[in-house]
């Protein structure tokens, strides 16, 4: 125990005297782990809310009966079926906003918890009797989550109301309520919702549907049933955008243990003497690596804590607008506040100990082969530099192996993630070799000996600062690899939405009577155009997905882009023959290219229409179909229009709006106009890449620290290195300037090598992940000036990197640095 | 040529400021040569390194023709050393990023005094000629303490500065450099102040002092 303790005690000695090599191994494992486990935290409740959703009527799988459209139906069905023998329950669900809380997306969902299927859970829950009664019975009971409740400022037992003014039971907090969803009896839904008797659903037991029921004739067309598991694919849907952000956080993972493997490595070279001095003195290999594990531990469980509790604070700061995303793309509910359980925290700490284990075990491995008898100076660094190169070099070259298998042959987005791993790994471990070789051409041929002493002084730097370099490669080629991705979509998209979006007035019909209406009314009101289409929810191989019935007129040949399209007129092949359109990503799930048959199942069996044409869906995590209206309505003969765009004189749009709201009392949710749709979508696009903005930026930033921190850390060595110079001549101001100059030029040489690893990023981003996660595929486009941006942020980064180190140097009095000539005598 | 005159230094330490030098005078001809001797802490690379510019003065002053170190400012002390003055120190102090045909020519190159012949001169005497293509962790110490030697004259500087040049060195290289030195300095116009501990290196210069109690002693002539 004695043994143990001295030599602890000695090893940590160490860092009283280094105080800035213990402050870079705690900083590197602090920001390692707290970016990782920021994104971690994110995507752990994300995926607890869709969890809860899902599992709001728990329990029991079931299955459902809706309306093809999706929209509301008459409660008259309900009792039709029941009277058939059908053990259906109705539930009713749509879009709620309270008073005073107009900003909230709140969903009231109306149950009628006596006809749930047996076995099912509300909330987790399995309700008794006087649960039931106490739910159902007046008052009645408004469960919500603890988390929505705290976002609306209410408090238990409190009674919002809704914009027309109907009042909700009193709210009860129940914990496995889904984020932003009321449950209250159907009956309380119809009436706040101004639904009477109206229901979304019918819930149906697993058991029944697998008796493979027939509607009764005169439900038939009107309603279809949904297996469970079809409806709510919130998990799959997201997994693209969760997995972006995880790939993220892991970067930033790496390029933070990037600082601790050079703090951890210096520290190593700093107390060989000390390793051999115990190792003289009786302390065994084992014990000694042994107490620098502990030492590690010690270290990596400081830093994670420190970074464990900063995730959080992140996650927080981000969560809004991750939320916001997922909302707008996925229609996803996640909570605003974060809820993490006690394994979060503890994996934070594993984590740590892991990066702090993969970062240090080098060093470890190379305290433990130290030999006893050894001088205790290190290897002439000029041979020692040219084996480190040559690894560096085959290294880089599996890499690159790698990855060009993943791209020939890789087909999923983990082999797209391969793909961009070894594009970066191996960019990364060549990039000191390219430096080298750079940095050696031009040692020959300087002309000036300050020139000479500033190119060969720098190639000697290369090994303590390649670490802090790399990630600055890293860091500045996923900033323009990311950031071109994001301007090219924007461009894209916007561009896009300019094409599309050529309706000013979009009016969707509350039921299917007004739809029926609107379709009469509308024509005569002297529109440009009017637009129906009809839709149809259908679900292929596993994928949901909305087909689209439309009318054949000009606004769609002048305003659809097609990316493909088999012959000369795929429009008139669209009307006359049995022909689909498909959105580029629905196309891609299927493997489907043009000239192929899709079989889509509709009440009348399959139909088999042949794919004509693909377009650009970018947002839509859905499939989208696009047909004839006619041809649609021959298997889906009772539906009616759920949406009318509209071509209008502007100056018109006010008279229209407000024969609209009169006659048919259509809301602001019911008729939206081009502007707000536009804005909205581009909202809810620039919301989806604030997170990776961020994250982007704090990544760059943590390779700026980590180029701090070797060049603090290696600034004490630098004076016995500089020293020599300012005794032959040379001033401190000269000395200081050619470090700065040192710096830069290699920040430089990283940046020229960053440009093409990020445009091949970019390249892999647009056509490789892109079409994996999502589905769609971007063209790849330059942005020179964003990239001169980044280029004067890397330059700067690099100066107040260097800042401190170089006033230190500046500031070294002669004393110091006669220090370096000092004997003994 | 070289006049040293009253020249005090003092440092500041946790116990009080130590008083190293307390009025050295000290006179060195040019062409000569002075081996300045001492116990250890006397003051002897103290004194070395206010001659070279590399500190100042708390009073007296330091010449050499009609330059005077104390009224330098940094840029000219700086100019001073890289002009004047060829330091030769016991730690050798190569520059290890460059190779050895480059650290021979450094301080010539950087003074604007880069003759190739006396470069290949030194190159030869020094018995340099297989090593240039080396870098200096590849040298043992007697070739290392060479090329200091070989860079230090390369400028033809007018005053050579040694600190303990051969205090790292076994015996045998020892004396090997000694003779190097003292024959190169017979072909070159400079003088040698020579830090040394060793009565046996000292007596192979024409001069020697004492440095005792912050003062100098004349130890004699040779």
């Amino acid at each position: 125990m004695d043994v143990l303790r001295e030599t602890l005690r000695a090893l940590l000695s160490h860092w009283r005297q280094h105080p800035v090599q213990f402050f870079s191994v705690l900083t590197g494992l602090w920001l390692a782990t707290s970016l990782l486990t920021g994104v971690q935290a994110l995507n752990s409740q994300a995926r607890e809310s869709y969890a809860r959703a899902s599992q709001l009527i728990g329990g029991e799988p079931q299955a459902s009966l809706s309306a093809p459209n999706g929209a509301t139906f008459s409660q008259g069905m309900f009792v039709d079926l029941r009277r058939a023998g059908w053990p259906v329950s109705p539930v009713l669900q749509a879009r709620l906003q309270l008073k005073g809380h107009e900003d909230l997306r709140l969903q009231l969902m109306g149950i009628e918890p006596l006809s749930l299927p047996s076995g099912s859970a509300l909330a987790g829950q399995h309700l008794d009797m006087a649960q039931m009664v106490d739910f159902v019975g007046p008052p009645g009971r408004t469960w919500i989550a603890p988390s929505t409740l705290q976002a609306l400022g209410l408090r238990e037992g409190a009674q919002p109301q809704s914009l027309n003014g109907q009042t909700l039971p009193p709210l009860r907090g129940q914990v496995d309520m889904a984020p932003g969803v009321l449950l209250v009896d159907i009956g309380v839904a119809q009436q706040v919702l101004g639904l009477p008797a109206q229901v979304s659903r019918l819930l149906l037991s697993r058991d029944f549907a697998a008796t493979e029921p027939r509607l009764p004739a005169e439900l038939a067309g009107q309603l279809q049933l949904k297996r469970s598991g079809e409806e709510n694919n919130l998990a799959r849907l997201t997994e693209s955008f969760h997995l972006n952000l995880d790939a993220l956080g892991f970067l930033s993972f790496v390029v933070g243990l990037f600082i601790v493997h050079a703090a951890i490595g210096l520290a190593l070279e700093q107390r060989r003497g000390l390793f051999r001095t115990l190792r003289a003195c009786g302390v065994s290999v084992r014990r000694l690596v042994f107490c620098l594990s502990l030492e590690l531990g010690g270290l990596a469980l400081l830093g994670g804590m420190a970074g464990v509790v900063s995730g959080y604070l992140l996650a927080s700061l981000l969560l809004p607008d991750v939320a916001a995303s997922l909302r707008g793309l996925y229609g996803a509910e996640v909570a605003g506040q974060l809820s993490l359980s006690p394994l979060w925290w503890f994996s934070g700490l594993g984590l740590s100990l892991l990066g702090a284990l993969l970062a240090g075990a080098n060093s470890l491995l190379r305290a433990a082969q130290l030999p006893l008898l050894a001088l205790a100076n290190p290897q002439a660094w000029h041979q020692a530099h040219a084996r480190w190169l040559l690894r560096q070099a085959w290294v880089a070259a599996v890499a690159a192996v790698i990855g060009l298998i993943a791209l020939l042959w890789g087909d999923s987005l983990a082999c797209g993630f391969v793909l961009m791993a070894a594009l970066l790994i191996g960019a990364a471990l060549s990039l000191p070799v390219l430096l080298d070789a750079v940095l050696n051409r031009l040692v020959r041929r300087s002309w000036s000996v300050l020139g000479q002493w500033f190119l060969a002084d720098c190639r000697q730097q290369l090994p303590a600062l390649s670490l802090a370099l790399m990630a600055l490669l890293l860091a500045l080629a996923a900033n323009i690899g990311a950031g071109s991705m994001t301007a090219g979509f924007r461009q894209t998209f916007s561009d896009w939405l300019e094409q599309r979006l050529t309706a000013e007035l979009y009016v969707n019909p509350q039921n299917p009577a007004q739809a029926t209406e609107l379709q009469q009314w509308l024509p005569e009101q002297h529109l440009s155009a009017v637009l129906p289409s009809w839709q149809v929810a259908v679900s292929l191989q596993g994928w949901p997905a909305d087909l689209y019935g439309v009318i054949d007129h000009p606004a769609y040949r002048e305003h659809w882009p097609l990316l493909e399209a088999l012959g000369e007129h795929p429009w008139d092949q669209l009307v006359a023959h049995d022909t689909v359109m498909l959105s580029e990503q629905l196309a891609r799930r299927l493997k489907l290219r043009l000239g192929d048959h899709l079989s889509i199942p509709t009440p009348q069996g399959a139909w088999s229409p042949q794919l004509i044409g693909i377009y650009a869906d970018y947002g839509n995590p859905k499939g989208h179909l696009l047909v004839n209206a006619e041809h649609l309505l021959r298997y889906w003969p009772q539906l009616t229009p759920s949406r009318f765009n509209l071509r209008i004189d502007p100056a018109q749009i006010p008279a229209l709006l407000t024969a609209l709201q009169t006659r048919f009392a259509l809301d602001d949710s019911r008729i939206v106009d081009q502007a707000r749709l536009k804005g909205w979508s581009t909202q809810v696009f620039e919301r989806t890449f604030s997170a990776t903005a961020a994250l982007n930026s704090l990544t760059l930033g943590v390779a700026g620290v980590a180029l701090f921190i070797s060049l603090l850390t290696q600034s004490q060595s630098r004076l016995g290195q500089l020293a020599p110079l300012w005794a032959l001549g040379v001033t401190r101001r000269q000395l200081m300037l050619l470090n700065l100059g040192q710096t830069w030029l290699l920040a430089l040489l990283t940046l020229v090598v960053a440009l093409p690893l990020g445009l091949a990023l970019a390249w892999c981003l647009d056509t490789v992940i892109n079409v994996q996660a999502f589905g769609w595929r971007l063209p790849l486009r330059v942005f020179p000036l964003q990239l001169v941006e980044l280029m004067g942020l890397a330059m700067l980064a690099t100066l107040l990197a260097s800042a401190w180190p170089l006033f230190k140097l500046y500031r070294t009095q002669p004393a110091d640095l006669l220090r370096s000539f000092a004997h003994e005598d | 040529m070289l006049e040293v005159h009253g020249v005090f230094k003092r440092y500041a330490t946790p116990q009080g400021p130590l008083a190293v030098l307390q009025g050295v005078d000290l006179h060195l001809a040019q062409g000569s040569s002075l081996a300045l001797m001492g116990e250890s802490g006397s003051g002897k690379s103290t004194l070395l390194h206010l001659i070279a510019g590399l500190d100042k003065v708390d009073r007296g002053s330091i010449r050499m023709g009609n330059q005077r170190l104390e009224q330098m400012n940094e840029g000219q002390l700086a100019n001073w050393r890289r002009t004047e003055i060829g330091l030769v120190f016991q730690q050798y102090n190569l520059i290890g990023s460059l190779r050895v045909e480059d650290n021979l020519a450094f301080q010539a190159r950087l003074a604007g005094r880069h003759d190739l012949r006396w470069q290949a001169h030194l190159v030869a005497r020094l018995g340099l000629g297989d090593l240039l293509e080396r870098y200096p962790e590849q040298l043992s110490g007697g070739q290392q303490q060479r090329v200091a030697l070989g860079r230090a004259l390369a400028s033809r500087p007018r005053l050579l500065l040694a600190d303990e040049p051969t205090g790292s060195l076994d015996e045998h290289t020892s004396d090997e450099v000694l003779d190097l030195l003292l024959e190169l300095l017979d072909d070159s116009p400079s003088s040698l102040l020579m830090v040394t501990h060793s009565p046996r290196v000292a007596a192979r210069l024409a001069e020697k002092v004492l440095l005792h109690g912050g003062r100098l002693v004349d130890a004699g002539q040779r």
